[in-house]
């Protein structure tokens, strides 16, 4: 059986598909386009930094947004409401699109970090970008990121005391990151700076709703305050790579933010009725923290599950 | 735990001139019911502006009066302005 092409053309004139596809885009109510934070960016290394400590530096941040990524995107399907399950989403693909741009910029600095793909060789080519291999084929001792980012999500106001940490430390720093002589990490910075205002804000309004509301969310949203609290110290401690490019006025030194960021936080627990907290800080595991590519089991885990998929078929094309 | 109030959503598009019905959603507050507004209406860059209301607040038509509220102006052609040859560059009509 055939079937016959629309006799005449005014058939179709009528039909509300027309022109549904390609061609002028005006419309979409709503418009089609959308911006490439890197266009027009100039890719070259700054004078006077040194471009592995870029990349060492780049995998920090990286790793930041996407150890934290996948711990939300573990939220879904999970949340206490759908709405939040699109709001925690959200939150993760902004920080997943950061986390691209970082490794991908640390591959481009130092082609040395990426790791070779099993079974790619010079004959058969690895099909994986740089950013993907340095996402899924290292492992942990390899990853960069702060424990607070790779720790457990316990509940929802554990969560959200979580990314208000999280959130108001790392704002603080891509704030001024944005001033940075590689314009790379300066572009990154200022995409990023409109996401986590909105992160914060998020993280923020829901911390004191659950502070101010049933006495069970007050005692809930307390508890998982004091456990991300124990990595605080750890977002403002600089590692060495981030002293020294701070220096060549690349990078940010986080120690200096932490004073604004501390006044945000004040602002939100004072809203909340809450005391600043006193917790025992994490220690470091022999000297070293998660900028050294020290972590807690917790990451070998979480690593294990995201690289599952793409460890198994190395040279698979996605 | 009590459900969550449910909010009618309204967006206007960067190309709209109105706000724009797009669907509701439940959220505990004002403020909140915009926030997940934006995450759930806005994601792909459709609006710059957003408008919630509790869907409460909100009188209907009841689908009963249907023919009392709408059927009489069906036969009034002279209701509506299709005598008038619009410029081309007159826009937004």
């Amino acid at each position: 059986m055939t079937h016959e092409a629309p006799a005449s053309e005014h058939d179709d004139h009528d039909s509300p598909y027309e022109g549904l596809f390609g061609g002028d885009s005006d419309h979409w109510a709503f418009g089609t386009d959308f911006d490439d934070p890197l266009a027009g960016i100039e890719a070259t290394i700054p004078d006077g930094a040194d471009p592995r400590a870029l990349a060492q530096y780049c995998l920090m941040l990286g790793d930041d947004a996407l150890v934290l990524s996948h711990r939300l995107s573990q939220w879904c399907g999970r949340a206490p409401e759908l709405e939040l399950d699109i709001a925690l989403a959200n939150i993760a693909l902004d920080l997943l699109g950061q986390a691209r741009l970082l490794l991908a910029r640390a591959a481009s600095a130092d082609p040395s970090v990426v790791p070779p793909l099993p079974g790619a060789s010079e004959a058969v080519p690895s099909p994986v970008p740089a950013e993907d291999a340095l996402a899924f084929f290292r492992d942990d001792r390899a990853y960069r990121n702060a424990w607070l980012a790779e720790a457990p999500n316990g509940d929802f106001g554990q969560t959200v005391a979580r990314i208000l940490l999280f959130a108001t430390a790392r704002l603080a720093l891509l704030e001024r990151l944005r001033a940075s002589r590689d314009a790379v990490l300066a572009a990154v910075a200022a995409k990023g700076v409109r996401e986590l205002a909105y992160h914060r804000d998020f993280a923020a309004r829901w911390f004191v709703t659950l502070a101010q509301g049933t006495e069970e969310s007050r005692r809930r949203v307390t508890a998982g305050l004091a456990e991300v609290w124990r990595h605080h110290d750890e977002l403002f401690r600089a590692h060495p790579v981030e002293r020294e490019l701070a220096g060549a006025g690349v990078a940010v030194d986080p120690a200096d933010v932490a004073g604004e960021a501390d006044a945000a936080l004040a602002t939100v627990l004072a809203a909340s009725d809450l005391p600043w907290p006193e917790v025992p800080q994490a220690g470091q595991l022999g000297g070293r923290s998660g900028r050294d590519g020290a972590h807690t089991e917790a990451l070998s885990s979480l690593l294990a599950e995201m690289q599952s998929v793409a460890r198994a078929h190395p040279l698979g094309r996605w | 735990m009590s459900e969550w109030p449910l909010y009618e959503v309204f967006v206007r598009g960067k190309r709209g001139l109105n706000h724009v019905h797009v669907g509701s959603l439940h959220a505990p507050d004002d403020q909140m019911a915009i926030s997940h507004a934006r995450d759930v209406y806005t994601r792909r860059n459709e609006g710059v502006s957003i408008w919630v209301v509790r869907s409460d607040a909100i009188t209907a038509s009841s689908p009963d009066e249907k023919d009392p509220l709408f059927a009489p102006s069906g036969d009034k052609v002279y209701r509506h302005p299709t005598f008038y040859e619009i410029p081309d560059n007159v826009p937004h009509m």
